[in-house]
């Protein structure tokens, strides 16, 4: 059957001017099955053509894994066109996850035995490209062979295909060990430049290596000399520098011998401050040869005067028109930035102009290096430069900028008002980038500066008027304006110009927070507490707030109707306690990191929480809490991880409450209390409890069994509970044969609410 | 250095060399953040950028955009000679060298990238010698070129 074969490159044509992917799916489709069918063919001369077809259809990103085997026996091929396309799509489609690589080790080791140089060589570069740590082992004699016998062009491969095998392998650095330091005196700079590339690999894997290896800076710095000083040399200049590729690895391979060695740094320091200050650095060439040079400098050990020298030159890449050369300089003096603080302060004006540069990769280096130079005496300056560029910068540094800018601002504050302006200012500015713990940590920030109170609901309530969309500032300034409100009110503050305010125009800003659908759900729970903790702080619209929390008791977001639903209780039954609750707030201590609910209660054995108590006021208020803590209401489901006297039952004049203490990590002893305002006695009171079943249960005997009439007595019982599985979450559920009660839930081990 | 990708304006890719073992879908990816975030960076933008743990440096030559992933250690100006050492390779190769020559004879593309670079290194620091050596394969391809274009001519009579 004869299939009719495009050559190469009319496949080629045909795919490209193929109109739409379905055409080009056609046409490689029908070339892939003809190639398949020759592949199955015997050799017929035009093997290599259609390996090539279907390694240019690979590249298009076709499957081609038909094509392996075909690889393999290519590579065995005695004609050189067949192996060299062979070992090519060896290194395209197998790697060595693929089985099919190691069949051809054996060809490899063959052709590496090859009398012909080029053969030889296709073999050692794919054992170098793909060689998988198997083939490496089998075959890496061979390479130790060629490292020392062959010619020129064999051995700085063969050097290369070392560095792969010890990267593959790394025990067998130590058989390459010797042949690397021999090929270090040879002439050709192929070789040498092998040779250091290995060494380099070597020393870098083994500290012993490292160690034996620094006997050769004196023959490294030689030939570096050699480099720098000889005169034009056609075969390896590049724009007046010679061999730079060569100059710039050994200028690597010296950087890790002498870091942390006096001895090699000494050796080596005249040759740096001779190759810094002769490089030429009008071209890329020489300014990569100065890079890498100054690199080592600030690496290794040495003197001061070479140090300075390597930071003048960093200073001088700063002002090069050539972004490339601003931007590896940052990236520099970046590594610098802690050890020669001082040196490159003295750069600091020139890095900050970096900040307003076009270019994306320079503004991020700027930005990394400025925010490292800001210290005590220029925060007010830098502060300057970084807001302005946050009011400009890319979206995609927003946030590491604001983070930067919290960061300084924190540790270097000249005064407060300083302190909350910047942050009320970035989240002006970019309010949607900053972190959620920004919220919490500016609320305690304001809370604990109490002479700005004043100053600080000010510029907030203006900020509100203007801008209800920044999440994070709209909270903040809820909370304040809640706090604060009467401040507000009062139409008079020192340090900034008082507005005039009346009670409903306050009102009406919380209002418009609440009924936006800008506004998060976090954000409306602000707005609605805020408007609550008015009522306690004006004197004429208590009226308004109560309508408005009454509104939102039938709200569909759960959260907002049971925030509204207990504060419609606090006006209603608790009103007596409403001004205590609502009180301010007392300053706030500061968190360690992690605590997301709020402050931790200091371990203590019991304690009850009532309304009105600080702790219950706290965690009313507390910004950081999601879920306000529920107020004790008879509810069929009580949820309470805080000790206090709960009321479980409460019906047809029977009461039974339960009480907690806490006598361990683990242990808790509940006290049920039953009592029984009715006319009659009830007789045959008897509870009983369930747990889960990791928590042991052990119930007293009761005081008694009747409850007697008009209270005159209580009934106890005590239960003791056990937890040493540590459950978090444990249920008393109580039966009684009269009462329905309900399952009560306690969380052990909860120290944060 | 860990690989080198040779993409057009379009975004179609013209050569890749992997010089560490990756999936083919690792490899996938890669092609498509380098392609993307290459063509969206502004005509006189600094040629260096940070892609997770590499650095990618890449430079445009007419409608060719060559792109190296290098490792944190490297010298990113040294890549930029690198890359123009491949080109002036290739040009000196294929005499005013065009994409074309690269989509259609990307074998040779690779053979010359294989005397130039091994093991993410550089093999051999003189254009003269590998112009030489590719030169000499070359040859000894030839030898036996004549053989298999009469194979071919005799396959398609039958």
């Amino acid at each position: 059957m004869t299939v009719t074969l495009l050559p190469l490159q009319e496949m080629i044509r045909a795919i490209r001017s193929a109109r739409t992917q379905c055409e080009e799916r056609g046409v490689i489709q029908r070339e892939c099955a003809a190639i398949r069918a020759q592949f199955r063919q015997a050799d017929n001369g035009g093997r290599s053509h259609n390996l090539a077809k279907l390694l240019y259809v690979h590249m298009l990103g076709y499957p081609a894994h038909f094509g392996q085997m075909e690889c393999v026996r290519m590579i065995a091929s005695p004609r050189y066109s067949e192996k060299r396309v062979g070992y090519l799509g060896a290194m395209m489609l197998l790697d060595e996850k693929q089985d099919a690589s190691l069949l051809i080790t054996n060809s490899i080791k063959n052709d590496l035995s090859n009398s012909n140089q080029y053969i030889q060589s296709l073999a050692l570069c794919t054992l170098a490209c793909m060689g998988s740590a198997e083939m490496c082992r089998d075959l890496a004699p061979e390479i130790d062979r060629l490292l020392r016998a062959s010619n020129s062009y064999i051995k700085k491969k063969a050097a290369l295909c070392a560095v792969h095998i010890v990267r593959k392998v790394h025990d067998l650095g130590e058989l390459f060990t010797k042949a690397a330091r021999s090929l270090l005196t040879e002439k050709n700079h192929g070789v040498v430049h092998g040779a250091v590339v290995l060494i380099t690999e070597l020393c870098e894997r083994n500290s012993e290596t490292l160690e034996r290896f620094r006997k050769t800076v004196p023959d490294l710095v030689q030939i570096m000399k050699g480099l720098v000083i000889s005169g034009y040399s056609p075969d390896h200049d590049v724009a007046g520098i010679s061999d730079p590729f060569l100059q710039v690895r050994i200028l690597r391979l010296l950087r890790i011998l002498g870091r942390n060695n006096e001895g090699a740094s000494d050796a080596m320091n005249d040759l740096l401050a001779q190759v810094a200050t002769n490089t030429d650095s009008t071209k890329t060439v020489g300014n990569a040869v100065l890079y890498e040079t100054v690199l080592t400098v600030l690496d290794i050990k040495s003197e001061s005067g070479l140090r300075v020298l390597a930071v003048n030159i960093l200073g001088r890449f700063l002002l090069n028109n050539d972004r490339n050369i601003r931007y590896i300089a940052m990236t520099s003096l970046q590594k610098i930035v802690g050890t020669d603080h001082n040196a490159v302060q003295r750069h600091r004006g020139t890095i900050v102009d970096c900040l307003k540069d076009q270019d994306a990769s320079v503004k991020r280096r700027a930005l990394d290096l400025s925010l490292a130079l800001v210290s005590a005496s220029n925060i007010r300056s830098m502060m300057k430069e970084l807001l302005s560029f946050l009011s400009s910068c890319p979206p995609e540094l927003r946030s590491q900028t604001a983070s930067g800018i919290f960061n300084a601002a924190e540790r270097y504050a000249p005064s407060q008002r300083w302190h909350i302006d910047t942050i009320l200012h970035v989240l002006t500015t970019a309010g949607g980038d900053v972190r959620d713990e920004t919220v919490p940590n500016l609320i305690q920030l304001i809370t604990n500066t109490s002479e700005l109170h004043c100053y600080t609901v000010h510029k907030l309530y203006r900020a509100l008027l203007s801008d209800i969309s920044q999440q994070p500032l709209v909270q903040v300034a809820c909370w304040c304006i809640g706090e604060y409100g009467d401040l507000l009110l009062r139409g008079e503050c020192q340090e900034t110009e008082p507005v005039q305010v009346t009670e409903d125009d306050v009102l009406d800003v919380l209002e418009t927070v609440l009924q936006s659908h800008m506004s998060f759900p976090s954000t409306r729970g602000f707005a609605l507490t805020a408007t609550m903790k008015l009522s306690t702080r004006i004197t004429e619209n208590v009226d308004r707030i109560r309508s408005i929390v009454s509104i939102y008791g039938s709200c569909i977001d759960v959260e907002l109707q049971q925030r509204a639903v207990e504060y419609n209780a606090l006006f209603k039954k608790y009103d007596h306690m409403r001004a205590a609750v609502l009180e301010r707030m007392p300053v706030i201590e500061k968190n360690s990191q992690g605590h997301i609910n709020g402050e931790t209660i200091k371990e203590s054995q019991t304690v009850k929480v009532k309304p009105g108590d600080l702790l219950f006021k706290r965690l009313m208020h507390s910004p950081w809490l999601n879920t306000d803590l529920k107020l004790m209401q008879p509810s069929t489901l009580s949820v309470f991880s805080v000790v206090a006297t709960v009321t479980v039952y409460e019906k047809d004049g029977v009461t039974v409450t339960l009480s907690c203490e806490k006598q361990s990590d683990s242990g808790l002893t509940v006290t049920l209390t039953a009592s029984n305002s009715t006319e009659s006695d009830i007789r045959g009171f008897t509870l009983q409890a369930a747990v889960p079943k990791s928590v042991q249960l052990h119930m007293k005997a009761p005081s008694g069994d009747s409850l007697p009439a008009r209270g005159a007595a209580k009934v106890t019982q005590m239960v003791v509970l056990n937890n040493p599985n540590k459950v978090q979450l444990a249920y008393l559920q109580l039966v009684s044969e009269v009462f329905d009660l309900s399952p009560i839930f306690y969380s052990f081990g909860s120290q944060n609410i | 250095m860990r690989f080198m990708l040779l993409f057009s304006r379009q975004g179609k890719l013209r050569l890749q060399k992997w010089f560490t073992s990756m999936s083919d879908r690792e490899k996938k990816k890669i092609i498509r953040d380098m392609t993307t975030m290459v063509l969206a960076r502004q005509p006189r933008s600094c040629n260096f950028m940070q892609w997770k743990d590499l650095k990618i440096v890449y430079k445009r030559y007419a409608s060719l955009y060559f792109c190296l992933g290098v490792e944190s250690q490297e010298n990113e100006l040294l890549a930029l000679e690198i890359i123009h050492r491949y080109v002036e390779l290739l040009d000196k190769y294929f005499g005013n060298v065009c994409e074309l020559d690269i989509i259609f004879n990307f074998e040779k593309a690779y053979f010359i990238l294989d005397e130039f670079l091994m093991g993410g290194e550089v093999q051999e620091t003189s254009k003269q010698i590998v112009n030489r050596s590719i030169e000499a394969s070359d040859m000894l391809q030839e030898v036996r070129f004549t053989d298999m274009h009469q194979t071919l001519q005799d396959d398609r009579l039958e």
